[in-house]
Formats: C-alpha cells, sequence, structure tokens
C-alpha cells in the first residue's frame, strides 16, 4: 500500500452532533410540510410514554410496554413513513399531560388525529372521549352511545384497541357491576388513573 | 410496500453519510450538507417503489449534495485568510489532519471522489464501492484508479 493511501485511511474523523441533528432535521421538515409524524418519549407516574402527533393531532400514545417497533412500523404503514423522532413536535401534548397528572387540568384541548380508529371503534373512543374527568360509564352505555346498545362486547374491544390512552380516557369504561374491566395498558394504570381522578370503584 | 419509518434510516446511517461528507466536502460543511440530504431523502421517501437498497439510495443523494456543495464552494472560494478572519477557521477548531490532501480529494471530479472515498475512508471492496455508487465494479475500479492517480499528481507537486 503506498503512503498516499494510508493516508485516506487516516481519514479526518469528526464525531456527528445527533441532537443538532434531530433539532435541524425536525426544523427543516416541519418548515417544509414534510414532517408527517412526530414523536417523542414522556415521562409520567405511569412509566414512560412515547406520543405521536401529526399536522391534525394527537395521533397515538404508547405505553412502556409495548414495543416501540411494532409501533412504529403500523404508524409508517397507515399514516405515513415520514417519521420524525421530534420533540418539539410534541410539547403541547406534554403540557397538557403533565397538567392532567399534576391535576391542574381535567380536560384534554389537543386536537385529535382519528387516523388509526375506523368503523364502530371510531364511534366508540368519540363517545369516550366526552366521558368527563372524575365520570365513569358502562361497556353498554358507550356502546349505546355509539348507536349500538347491545355491543358491549364490541365496545370492550374498541376500547381495548384505542390508540390513545388517557387523553381519549378508555379508563372511564367499567363493567356495569363496577368491576374493573380490562385495559390495554394493564389493570394497575387503569387502577392508578381512575385513583387519581377519584373514581375508583370503593371495593377495588 | 413497507418502508421502516424514516427515523430508522437516521438512526441506521446518519453517522456514516456524516463520515462520508466530511470527507467530501469538510467538516464545517458536512452538517449541512447531512441535513440537506436528509431532507431530501424525506421528500422523496414515500414515492419510493421498492426498500431494497435504501442505503445506496441515501449515498447517492449525499453523493449529489456533496457535489453541489463542492461546486458552490468553488464559486465563493473563501480563502485562508478570509476564514481566520470571518471565523471560518474558529468553527473548526481541530483543523484537519493533513488538510492539504483533503482539499485535493475535494477537487477530485465527483464520481472519482466518492469513489476514494469509499475505497479507503471505508475500506470497501471495489464491488461495494461499485453497490454504493451504483455503477459497475470495473467503474469503481477504474474511478478509483483515476483518482488517486490525480491526487499522486497533486501531492508531488
Amino acid at each position: 500500500m503506498t503512503d498516499l493511501e494510508q493516508q485516506l485511511r487516516d481519514a479526518p474523523v469528526a464525531e456527528l452532533d445527533r441532537k443538532a441533528l434531530t433539532v435541524g432535521l425536525a426544523q427543516r421538515a416541519g418548515r417544509s410540510g414534510l414532517l408527517d409524524v412526530a414523536y417523542a418519549e414522556l415521562d409520567s407516574p405511569i412509566g414512560e410514554l412515547i406520543v405521536f402527533v401529526t399536522p391534525h393531532g394527537l395521533l397515538r400514545v404508547k405505553y412502556a410496554d409495548e414495543p416501540i417497533e411494532g409501533v412504529l412500523a403500523e404508524v409508517a404503514e397507515r399514516v405515513s413513513p415520514r417519521i420524525l423522532r421530534a420533540p418539539s413536535r410534541t410539547d403541547p401534548v406534554r403540557r397538557e399531560l403533565d397538567g392532567y397528572f399534576a391535576l391542574r387540568r381535567q380536560r384534554f384541548d389537543l386536537p385529535i388525529d382519528w387516523s388509526l380508529v375506523r368503523g364502530f371503534a371510531g364511534g366508540v373512543l368519540r363517545e369516550t372521549a366526552r366521558i368527563p374527568f372524575g365520570d365513569v360509564r358502562s361497556y353498554g352505555q358507550v356502546a349505546a352511545q355509539a348507536g349500538s346498545p347491545r355491543a358491549a362486547r364490541a365496545a370492550g374491544n374498541a376500547l381495548g384497541s384505542n390508540p390513545i390512552p388517557i387523553v381519549v380516557p378508555c379508563h372511564r369504561v367499567l363493567h356495569a357491576d363496577g368491576k374493573l374491566g380490562g385495559y390495554s395498558g394493564g389493570l394497575d394504570r387503569k387502577r392508578f388513573l381512575l385513583a387519581l381522578e377519584g373514581s375508583l370503584p370503593k371495593r377495588m | 410496500m413497507h418502508l421502516p419509518p424514516f427515523q430508522r434510516l437516521v438512526d441506521d446511517h446518519a453517522a456514516e453519510l456524516h463520515r462520508f461528507l466530511v470527507a467530501s466536502v469538510g467538516r464545517t460543511d458536512a452538517e449541512d450538507c447531512l441535513q440537506e440530504t436528509l431532507l431530501s431523502a424525506l421528500r422523496a421517501y414515500p414515492r419510493l417503489r421498492h426498500a431494497d437498497n435504501l442505503r445506496a439510495w441515501l449515498y447517492t443523494i449525499a453523493h449529489r449534495k456533496a457535489t453541489d456543495s463542492v461546486r458552490s464552494r468553488a464559486r465563493h472560494p473563501v480563502s485562508e485568510l478570509d476564514g481566520v478572519a470571518e471565523g471560518h477557521v474558529a468553527s473548526d477548531p481541530q483543523p484537519l489532519p493533513d488538510d492539504g490532501l483533503w482539499r485535493s480529494v475535494r477537487a477530485l471530479p465527483a464520481k472519482q471522489r466518492a469513489a476514494v472515498i469509499h475505497r479507503f475512508v471505508f475500506d470497501l471492496a471495489y464491488r461495494d464501492v461499485g453497490e454504493r455508487m451504483g455503477i459497475s465494479e470495473e467503474a469503481a475500479r477504474q474511478n478509483v484508479s483515476a483518482g488517486l492517480r490525480r491526487l499522486r499528481m497533486e501531492v508531488d507537486r
């Protein structure tokens, strides 16, 4: 090998500033209308959340036990592959969730992007979004409000697939007898959220 | 058509593209070139018809951006003294080792420059150089040797 080749192999290296890249890229992509989905991690009392937002609103809230790769793949396929980690874009969500967990906020004003929701589930989840802080409904009641009074079980499935837990408060839907029912994020989280709102059934 | 989330491309390839661009355009312009590369890729991304070789696709874009950047630097040259006065060098606190050679690399015709960088900076076989550049193994070999010839002349001068 010649000296010249050796010199070329000893190329200058420069550390890539990943943080600056993330910030710069998100900013420029946003300005150019190329950022279809932005996501970032947030801390919460019920573990790390990852939130996804689009120009239309909040698209997805992911609990820590759900693998991120699967959620990213789903969002890439069903919404857009133009996805970037962009913490600044999720600031409004962070502020409202922080306010909620600190009991300074009882309702969310965030716009919702319902792109991941289809059909009957959409009706159920939109009704669920109207249940006020501190209140609860039964699966049957939510099904009825969504137009199918006998579809309590289907309503349960729809709530189980809620892409936007906490903000679309599926934790406020219980069995008619006061039993907690299910929760996609696990019953401990459902219990925590109901207790936070002062609506955990007494005998639970 | 399943395209991975774009952030995955950034996570997997930003560091090597940056290295390629540092060698191609210098440290000062590499970061901007990298952002330009990723923005162009992001713009075209949903229209890609297959996700077979996203890495080569990114290198093609980076190569184009590097060429644009080298051309625009050639049109608006910054002499070294100007650089000192304008803080151009100050943003590059550690001068590159053997900067003279890398200036000559930057001055190579675009294909030769990219081929030389892939071959030596990334230590790739000619076949892989060709694959990253979307040219044949033979064309990669020719570009590397033409580039080396030219560099030798510069260095010996």
